[in-house]
Formats: structure tokens, sequence, C-alpha cells
């Protein structure tokens, strides 16, 4: 071999060997078009059941509930800072085409063109059976529709094959909107009866599994703690969605999901630490929308039954104590809404979460503690759920230090996520952290369950106030008979109540970040935070 | 050797029975409430005590163990609450995957530890000698998760060499055939090369993780017990005899040093399996430990007892395995038993 043949026959071989390198990247025509139709979704955990209606269905388990089944009426869409947002004071026929509301009831007439999966047309009998299992069931789909007033079986009334009743128990304004969250969805009746049996009657194990709705989606193949498939339905009443197959995956190393998003080899993830978004963010590769929590808000709550937090100036120390703006920037990268330090003459609003004036002044907070007979501090616990260890144990360090050095000291108490849940029903933990949202987005659905005396599992603080109820059921009768001035005036009480008494010491409003490729479009917030498959597109 | 199989299953009955009772036990006292955790954010105490009843959480101790012993006896392993699958088919299907991991990174440890080990003996105090003991030293000094994210940060996410850290299969690939579970071996059947390449390539870096793990202890037993037989007298008259190099590390002071490296071997095999773990979650690998941890989290008692028993029943039959293949090394063992 001379030089020239030996320099041809090493291009040749790198030529041949770069081909090789490459090959495997372009795929088969056939799957390249599969790739086009599908979302590949990577998250940290998935569904433990496909039903909402089920027995301790998990957060992820309302996101296959939400795509493969729909609901009577739904909420169109606004824009809120370019983003797509559900807007919660308007409503449209999902499997409703009609919706008709008298005075202690209101009548829905179903869309003649809604069928289910199967084929079979949705009729009255199945909205009825539906909504009568979802009161019935127990747990938290009761639990839910029981906010909305909605409470027992004989409340829903089949008028006609394509017409259904539901009649008022009592006049609340959240009736109407309770009956588009995600739990009053619509099942396939004749299809889950068949399925179910005699210790079952609802057929719970079936939809366990198996998704029997009129939805965009429907779930092909679930492998628990691993994937979930979905295929579109194609009669599907609100039209043809755009993604043909959604892959869900379950990949529980946050740094991969990362590595995975920043490849190109997955489309969506939603839950990274904050830091990894802000860092997406400034890198430009990928489209990052953060939109706000409706109605929610992370907090520190204080005991008010035991000293020395049922002292409210001790209370009132605390919230000059809070390092906020430190937690704004060490631990949510400012990746968060604060709320504090509203100027000094800001007006109450009738709108929730909103400001406290409160901000970091540890000179006040001390001079209040002395006032208060603690001169020197005292010793305490501050507890979080280890589950959103990520903000929560950064959060409680600084909290700490600032309270070191008023003289207050304290312990970090790490609690499992499978244990948060029991210690805040007990309701004696001195101090700790908490995120609450109300999928209803109204101030007193908020109040109602964190401040009200009846003592809900979330008013954590164990808060008693005769006149913060007054306040609240004032409100809710109000916002009831439509008596806007009062309901105003109500709202406003709270709030002015509930940061002059801080029973719980509002942080900030965190947020829902998504991270998606540039080429994924049509994302849209809804109440639940979770995707919403039907309007997501792959160009 | 049926004898020897049939007494030493009869004494691993009585282990099984306490590991039955005491897995019991210990699930019961772990802290958390299964009622409240699966009541959800929004529950009120009578929600979860509705849940709690439908999970027959609110018996007393001993009748929730007769409920557990007696549909054990039916094979029932119960559900688990957080995949909502039952705990039996979970294991079935999560099992293999981590099998299938743990034999290939056995396996790939085997093939670079022994000669490794060999080697480190026949040249002791050379520059093999010195490497191996560093390699096997950095090895098991790095946690595995470490290793896991290290490799993929490199082969994945800067090189690219290595397919998304996704499991088994690329999302976009269909599972073979399930025969045996194992996605290698149930490729080839089906005479499937392409899904048989595509599982190959998923396995590398997870399997290559586990591997650089079990490292250490198989190279450094190889290593110490080649080192005594290489310095006994057979091993002398063999090199004195004029026989090959080859004839005299291999098959006589190998065959005689394989003892104590097949006993390693055991004990590698089941703390990989406690290994695969973290590899499982690095590399979202759906396999048995990750799905015992996430049980674990969510005070999800089925799952815990299944994987424990399972576990329980796995050491047993390795153990086994472990007493037949000493018996065919060395027949004395035989004899013994």
């Amino acid at each position: 071999m001379n030089r020239r043949e030996f320099l041809q026959t090493a291009s040749a071989t790198a030529v041949a060997s770069g081909t090789a390198v490459t090959a495997p990247a372009v795929f088969s025509s056939a799957q390249a078009q599969a790739r086009n139709e599908t979302l590949l979704i990577v998250s940290e955990s998935g569904p433990n059941n496909l039903d909402i209606q089920g027995v301790g269905t998990n957060v992820p388990g309302y996101e296959a509930s939400w795509n493969c089944y729909d609901r009577l009426i739904t909420h169109p869409m606004k824009t809120v800072n370019g983003t797509p947002y559900y807007d919660k004071d308007k409503f449209e026929g999902q499997l409703a085409e009609d919706m008709n509301v008298g005075d202690m009831s209101v009548t829905f007439k179903l869309k003649s063109n809604a069928k289910f999966q199967d084929g079979t047309p949705v009729t009255a009998k199945d909205v009825k059976w539906s909504l009568d299992r979802a009161v019935t069931v127990g747990g938290f789909p009761t639990f839910q529709m029981k906010a909305g007033s909605l409470e027992k079986a004989e409340q829903f009334v089949v008028v006609d094959d394509r017409t259904v009743r539901v009649d008022f128990i009592r006049k609340d304004r959240l009736t109407i909107p309770d009956l588009a969250v995600i739990v009053p969805s619509i099942y396939n009746s004749e299809l889950v009866k068949k399925n179910a049996t005699a210790q079952d009657p609802w057929g719970l194990e079936y939809t366990k599994q198996n998704t029997v709705g009129s939805g965009p989606y429907k779930v092909v193949k679930w492998t628990p703690g691993t994937e979930v498939v979905y295929e579109r339905n194609d009669n599907w009443v609100g039209g043809v969605p755009k993604m043909k197959r959604i892959i869900w995956r379950m990949v529980p190393s946050s740094g991969n999901r990362r590595a995975l998003l920043e490849r190109g080899d997955a489309d969506i993830s939603y839950d990274l630490p904050n830091k990894d978004f802000v860092e997406l963010k400034e890198s430009g590769k990928l489209s990052i929308i953060s939109t706000p929590y409706s109605n929610g808000l992370q907090y520190m709550g204080m005991n008010v039954t035991k000293p020395p937090f049922d002292n409210p100036k001790v209370r009132l120390a605390m919230a000059y104590a809070m390092p906020y703006q430190k937690i704004m920037d060490a631990v949510l990268f400012g990746l968060s809404k604060p709320m504090f330090g509203a100027p000094a003459d800001a007006k109450t609003e009738v709108a929730w979460p909103q400001p406290t004036k409160y901000v970091t002044d540890l000179a006040k907070a001390k001079a209040l503690l002395a006032e208060a007979g603690y001169p020197n501090g005292f010793e305490t616990d501050v507890s979080f759920d280890l589950g959103f260890a990520g903000v929560n144990e950064p959060l409680c360090v600084l909290v700490q230090e600032n309270l070191a050095q008023i003289g207050i000291k304290t312990t970090i108490n790490k609690i499992p996520g499978a244990n948060w849940r029991t210690e805040l029903n007990k309701k004696t933990m001195p101090m700790f952290t908490n995120v609450f949202s109300g999928w209803l987005d109204y101030p007193e659905y908020f109040f109602f369950w964190c401040y009200h005396g009846a003592n809900s599992v979330f008013n954590t603080m164990s808060y008693q106030s005769k006149a913060m109820d007054t306040f609240i059921d004032g409100a809710r009768a109000a916002a009831a008979n439509g008596d806007k001035a009062a309901y105003d005036t109500d709202i406003k009480g709270m709030v002015d109540l509930a940061f002059a008494d801080v029973p719980r010491i509002p942080l900030f409003q965190p947020y829902v970040n998504v991270a998606m490729q540039k080429n994924i479009t049509g994302y849209e917030y809804w109440f639940h935070r979770r995707l919403n498959y039907a309007t997501l597109q792959k160009s | 050797m049926l004898k020897l199989i049939a007494s030493r299953l009869a004494t691993a009955v009585p282990s099984l029975i306490g590991v039955v009772i005491v897995t019991f036990l210990l699930t019961r006292v772990l802290p958390g409430d299964t009622a409240a955790y699966f009541a959800g954010p929004a529950a009120t105490p009578q929600a979860i005590a509705e849940i709690r009843a439908k999970l027959g959480l609110d018996k007393s101790m001993p009748e929730q163990f007769v409920d557990y012993v007696s549909a054990l006896a039916k094979g029932d392993l119960g559900s688990s609450l957080s995949t909502g699958q039952p705990v039996i088919t979970e294991i079935a299907t999560r099992l293999p995957a981590s099998a299938e991991l743990t034999l290939a990174g056995l396996i790939l440890a085997l093939v670079i530890a022994i000669p490794f080990g060999i080697a480190a003996a026949v040249k002791q105090g050379s520059w093999v000698d010195h490497s191996c003991r560093i390699i096997t030293t950095a090895g098991v000094s790095l946690p595995v998760f470490f290793t896991g994210l290290l490799l993929v940060y490199v082969f994945y996410f800067k090189l690219g060499w290595a397919p998304a850290p996704l499991g088994r299969l690329d999302a976009f690939a269909t599972a073979p055939p399930d025969i045996t579970g194992f996605y290698l071996i149930d490729s080839l059947l089906a005479g499937d090369l392409e899904t048989f390449r595509a599982s190959l390539a998923q396995l590398v870096i997870p399997a290559l993780t586990l591997a650089i793990f079990a490292l250490a202890p198989i190279a450094r037993m190889t290593r110490a017990s080649m080192l005594s037989v290489l310095s006994s007298e057979f091993v002398r008259t063999a090199r004195a005899a004029g026989l090959t190099p080859y004839k005299v590390i291999i098959v006589y002071a190998f065959r005689n040093a394989m003892l104590p490296v097949i006993t390693t071997l055991g004990m590698v095999f089941s703390f990989l399996l406690g290994a695969n773990v973290l590899v499982e979650k690095v590399f979202a690998w759906p396999g048995i430990g990750s799905y015992a941890v996430e049980a674990l989290i969510t005070s999800d008692f089925a799952p815990v007892q299944g994987f424990v028993l399972a576990m329980a029943i796995l050491y047993v039959l390795l153990n086994l395995l472990i007493d037949i293949a000493y018996g065919i090394i060395d027949p004395r063992a035989r004899a013994e038993a």
C-alpha cells in the first residue's frame, strides 16, 4: 500500500465511521414521525391511581384524571403575563352545551355529539351516576364536593336523557365553580357497572387501572412508578387534540431530568429545583414559564394555643424577625412572589393572597419580645415537611439564624413526608412552615380552611377568633347573595385581622415552573397546576 | 446432592417465618400514618378515618397479622397503595429488572476484577499490583449514586455516547415479549436485534456503575487467596516440574483459590442488590429497590413486607447455590455436607 492508497482508505474509513457514528441518531422515518407526534414528559413521581375518585389518589393521579375525563363545565382561558391562564369567573360547557342557573338549581343540557371513548353517547344517567359517586365514595372526592355544598345524591336529578338538574341545598357561590374542578368527572356508568363487584359497587378497582371517560386522552399503558402512555381520543367533543401520543416517564433524579431537557431528549418537565429553573432561564435554550400558585401561600405558622405563641406580641415579634428577602434570594432564587413589605400607606385590597406590611426589623422584634416578657428570648422548635426539603430546609435555617439574633433558640425538626399530615393533624407543633393553596380561587375559601374557628386541618395554628368567624361567614353569605359592598367589607376585615393577629406569617406565593423545548407551545395554567395535554403541541 | 438441597431448604424455613413476623412488626412501628398520607392534602379527620377503615388499619394488631398471614398463605401479598398494584405482580415484573442489572454489573466486575486480582498476585509489588489497589480503593470509596451521576454527566450529557438515562428502554422503543423478564434474553429469543441493542445500550452505564463498586472485594479477595495458594507447596512442585505458567496459575492455583472468591461473590451479590436502590434512582430503572424505598417513604406496608420476604427467599436460594458450587469445585465440601 503506498501513501496515496493509504490516505484514500483512511478517509474512506473516516467517512464510513462518521456515518456509522451519526446513524443511530437519525431515526428511521417512521420513528421520526412517531417522535414528532409524541410528547415526552418527565417528572419525579407518577400516579398511584388513574381515578381521582379512588382511595388515596395522589397528585400526579389528578393529572391523569384531568386529561382522560370531561366535566359538565370548564373554564375558558384568559392571558395573564403572556401565559394562557384559566378564567376563574367564566364558565363554558365541556359536556354541557347549555347551563341555566335558576334560584335554587342549575340545569345542564348535554351536547348531542358527546361520546365516551368506547363510542357510547354521554347521557344524563351517566352524569347523575358520576356525581352520585363523587358525593358517596368518601375521602377526598366527597370532601371536595362538600366544599361547594354538593353533599347528597338527591341533589342530582335526571330530567330527560340529555338534561340534568343540580339542586342547591343552600345558596353557595362555590357550587358552580366546584362542578368545574377535577373531581366531578363524568364516567361511562354502564362500563363501570359491568366491572363493579358486590364489595366495590362504584367500580373503584376498575377505574383505578382503566380510564373510562370522554376526555381528550386515554391511558393505553400504565406501569406504576415507571411510565404512563396516553393516546388521543380522535372523537373528543372539544376537537382533535394536537398530540397523538403522550409518554410520561418518571425520572427520580432531578439532575437527570435537567440533563434530558438540555439534551433535547425530553419535551417537558415541571418539578426541577428553583436553582435549575433560574439557570435554564438564563441559558435561553428552553422556554420556561413561571406562574404564581393561584390562591396559594407559603407561611410560617405558630401554635396559638400554647406559650409563647399565645401572646400576640410574640407573634408580632416573629413577623418582624423573618428573613424575608434572604429567603427570596437564597432559597427561591427570585422564583416566587414576595408576600411582605407592602408600602405603609397601601390599602387592603379585596384579593388574596396579598402582601403584608412586615419587613425584617430585628431591633423592633427584640423590643416587642421584651414587651411581651421575653427579654432573653426562649427555646422552640421549627418543623418542616422533608418531602419539600429543597425549599423548606434552607428556609428554616435562615429563620433559625435570624431568631438566634433576638435570643430565640430554635431546633429544626425535619418530618418525613409520610408523617407530615399526621403531625399537622395533631396540631402540637409550636412553629412550622407549610404551603396551602385552594383549587377554588376565592379569599373566603382560603380563610374558611385556614383561619376559621371550625378548626379544619389547615387551621394549623388552632386559631380561634369570634371576629374572624363573623367576617368569614359574612363574606360567604354576602357572596351567595351577591351583596358586593358587604362582601368587600368582610374580606378586607378578615385580611386586616389576619395580618394584625399574625397566627401565621405569609412569606411568599410559590411559582409553578414549567420547562419545555422551544418547539412546544400551548401550555396553559390551570387551578390544579398540572398539565393540560389537549392544547400542547410540537412544531 | 438432593439431600443437601433438602436439608438446606429445611433450615431456611424458621428464618423465613422469623422474617414474616419481624417485617410485620417493623412496618407497624414505623412512624407515619398511612391513612393520613393517602387521604390527600385536603382531608378532614373524618375522611382519614374512612380511609383507615377501608384499608383495614383500624383493626387490632393481632387481627391485622392474622389477615396478613392468611392472605400470604394464598400467595396474596396485598396491594401497594402508592402504585395501586398487587405486590406480587409488581415484584414479579420488577425483580427481573433488578436481577438483570445486578447480574450484568456482577459479570462486568468479575471480568475486570478476577484477571486484575490474579495479575496483582502473580506480579506482587509491581505497577499492576499498585494500580489494582488504587482502582479498587477508589471504586469502593465513591458512593454509587455519585459514580452514577458522574458517568451520566460524562457519557450522556457531555459526550452523548450513552442513551438517555430513562430506564430499561428508550421511551420510543417497545419492550420485547415477556418470557424471562430479562430484556437482553427476551429480545434475543424473539430475534429482535434492534431491541437487544437498545436495551444493551441502556444497561451499560448503570451496570458499569455497579461494577465499579463491586470491583474492590472481588479483586482483593482474588489477590489474597491467589497469594496464599501461590506460596503453597503444590504450586512450587508444579513450577519445579516445569509446567507452563498458564497451567500453574490458572489450572492449579486459581482453581484452588476460587472457594473464598465464590463466598465473596455471594456477599457481593447481596450488597449489590442494596446498592441497586441508589443506582435505580439515578437511572430511573424500574427495579425492586426503588420500589421498596418509595413504599417505605409513604409508609406503604404491603410492598415493604413483600420486598423483605422476596429478598429473604432470594438469599436462601443464593446461599443454596453457593453451597452447591462449593461441592462442584471442592469435593471435600460435598463430603462434609
